[in-house]
């Protein structure tokens, strides 16, 4: 036990120091970034308040260190940051760091759904392509997937909008909860109703590759060696498949549905502003339209710790499922 | 085993083998590999087929069990205990009646534990006898939880050779059981094959270890190109050049480090690019007209088989 323990404690503690030097470069990159464009802060903040006279604009930006050396505004920042004060959205004047909570939450269910969705699709259209190689229905789903996979996800959106929204009325053309009723009115249904079109769009830019990447790796198990003498063994075609397939293939599939959350993130930011969805993806899009500095620093940090963490679960899952690391890290 | 000692286990007549290959985009042409290979396997015997690498040996096992690559078509026969081995008949009896012992730990699934996979798929799994046989080969009763990449050389060649022993198959394929292993091993393992025989098995040891072949193995077949030249009893090879019927089996012989190393010019054909007539006449010494025209047919010479016109 205390063995388990220690070699916890050890991974946690590298892990840890890898993600805060990987979110020090982050908020030191975006920093700059922010800082070379030309977007100015300050008379977003006028613009939100109302007309301001020359003085009093010079009051606030010598309140807000304006004209301090960008180096000292970038400490304060961080100082700030570290003390859980992640500063005041421009656009909706609230703490960021709320704003990101309250955002997640809604971009989570969302993010969840289609994880689980295209994780869930892409394994058994792969498993089918991957046992049929080179007939029929591999060749039929290999094309789609292919097609789905170079389609854009927000046109893709668009059209499922159109369909199943407008044309057939199955599903409402927004939101996260019905208009008109208060939200500790909307029941669970509702939002899953609301939830489903959306997750579906998301769920079909990544399901495609996990589809494709599947598909090869189990053609790769079917043609090796093992998996020959299995057969010469006896062993018919759904048993080789249970045996040694899906063991063989796990692996890749869990390590490839983990390093997903980047694009799973990427792409909420698009179908999340087709559905009109109120996520975290359509308030990075509102943040980088409006110039709201505070939020798109935010949100910048926040999306980079969750996808390192995504890749740190996969990382951790490795030496569950892989026996050969799993010994060597004995 | 009251096994008729006469009957033949397996009889391969006339075997080809050839795939389907695509040269550039579309052309496509049949890549022979196999041809013309008859060989007989009687129960109770243990048949070595010697050969150079690259001389069919390994798709011969495939062959006979049923489970070439989907771009391989086959031809001439194959007769399992007196009937036509079909591939219906194939599926039933690899892994029950006809059992292969494959080269080296790659063919071990390296994400199964060694016990679950030697006792394989059937129900209900024989754990009691495979943990038997692992106590005979003295693999320590931990070697069962362990994975494939976890295992010795030589362990991994005792657990796959136990795999044949688990099934009551009476054919048993060994292809290269003895690469990679010290010679006690090699020794104790093919010590193992013999006693299979003994019991009333048929082994097929597939090798190019030709020592080791002549020393254990009853009759010796001899690979060229992708098919069998002489079959003979191992003593003739014991005995020396004089008793053999092949010019190939002569140079092969006349090879080895002890019998002065001699080799001879040229070399193996490769597949599709193969000689219309005998395969070897592009490098025999005796070769005529009739060789490079036309395929020997196999005769029967001295209690051996021998595919040339001249061999006597």
């Amino acid at each position: 036990m205390k063995g388990i323990f220690g070699r916890l404690g050890r991974i946690f503690l590298t892990y840890g120091f890898k993600i805060i030097t990987l979110l020090l470069a982050v908020s030191i990159i975006a920093f700059v970034l922010v800082t070379l464009s030309p977007v100015d802060p300050v008379q977003q903040y006028i613009m939100g308040i109302g007309p301001v006279s020359d003085e009093q604009r010079a009051q606030i930006e010598d309140y807000w260190g304006v004209n301090e050396p960008p180096v000292e505004r970038y400490f304060s920042w961080l100082n700030s940051l570290l003390h859980g004060d992640l500063g005041t959205s421009l656009l909706y004047r609230r703490p960021v760091a709320e704003i990101i909570g309250q955002r997640f939450v809604n971009s989570l269910a969302l993010m969840l759904c289609a994880w689980v969705f295209s994780g869930v699709i892409g394994f058994l259209l792969g498993c089918v392509m991957g046992m049929n190689q080179n007939r029929w229905p591999d060749k039929v789903l290999k094309k789609i997937c292919y097609l789905l996979s170079s389609v854009p996800t927000f046109w893709l959106g668009l059209v499922l909008l159109l369909l199943f929204s407008v044309v057939l009325g199955w599903f409402p053309i927004g939101f996260s909860s019905p208009i008109g009723i208060l939200d500790s009115d909307v029941t669970i249904w509702q939002r899953l109703h609301h939830l489903i079109l959306p997750a579906f769009t998301l769920s079909l830019m990544s399901f495609a590759n996990i589809a494709l990447h599947t598909r090869q790796k189990l053609v790769d198990v079917m043609n090796s060696e093992y998996v020959l003498f299995a057969r010469a063994r006896g062993e018919g075609k759904w048993t080789l498949l249970r045996r040694h397939g899906l063991r063989n293939i796990l692996l890749p599939a869990l390590t490839l549905q983990f390093a997903s959350f980047a694009e799973l993130f990427g792409g909420s930011v698009m179908a999340e502003n087709v559905f009109s969805y109120p996520g975290l993806g359509s308030a990075v899009a509102a943040a980088g339209l409006n110039s709201d500095v505070p939020l798109l620093l935010g949100v910048t940090l926040f999306s980079a710790l969750f996808v390192c963490v995504g890749n740190m679960i996969a990382n951790l899952l490795y030496g569950v499922v892989d026996p050969q690391i799993r010994e060597v890290e004995k | 085993m009251n096994q008729n000692v006469n009957t033949p286990l397996l009889e391969v007549s006339d075997l080809s083998v050839s795939f389907r290959m695509y040269d550039g985009a579309l052309e496509q042409r049949d890549l022979q590999v196999i041809s013309s290979l008859s060989l007989t396997v009687y129960p109770g015997e243990i048949l070595a087929i010697a050969g150079s690498s690259g001389s069919g040996k390994s798709l011969l096992a495939s062959a006979i069990l049923g489970i070439l690559p989907g771009n391989a078509t086959t031809g001439g026969s194959l007769r399992y205990n007196g009937e036509a081995l079909t591939p219906e008949r194939q599926k039933q009896l690899r892994g029950t009646e006809i059992a292969l012992v494959p080269q080296s730990v790659a063919y071990l699934d390296p994400l199964m534990q060694v016990g679950k996979q030697v006792d394989g798929h059937r129900k209900p799994r024989p754990t009691e006898k495979r943990r038997g046989l692992f106590r005979r080969f003295g693999l320590p009763e931990k070697t069962e939880k362990l994975y494939p990449f976890q295992l010795s050389g030589g362990m991994a060649r005792r657990a796959l050779v136990s795999t044949a022993l688990l099934t009551d198959a009476r054919l048993i394929i060994a292809d290269e059981p003895t690469p990679g292993m010290s010679l006690d091993q090699a020794l104790e393992a093919l010590k193992l094959f013999r006693e299979m025989a003994d019991e009333g098995r048929a082994v097929v040891l597939i090798t190019h270890d030709i020592d080791l072949a002549f020393a254990f193995a009853d009759r010796v077949a001899v690979f060229y190109a992708g098919t069998t030249v002489e079959t003979a009893p191992a003593q003739d090879f014991r005995q020396g050049p004089e008793a053999l019927r092949h010019p190939y089996s002569k140079a092969l012989w006349n090879a080895l480090p002890q019998n002065g190393f001699t080799p001879i010019a040229g070399f193996q054909p490769y597949a599709g690019n193969l000689p219309q007539g005998c395969l070897f006449a592009p490098r025999c010494p005796y070769a005529t007209e009739e060789c490079h025209t036309t395929v020997p047919p196999m005769r029967q010479v001295r209690g051996g088989e021998v595919r040339c016109y001249h061999g006597a």
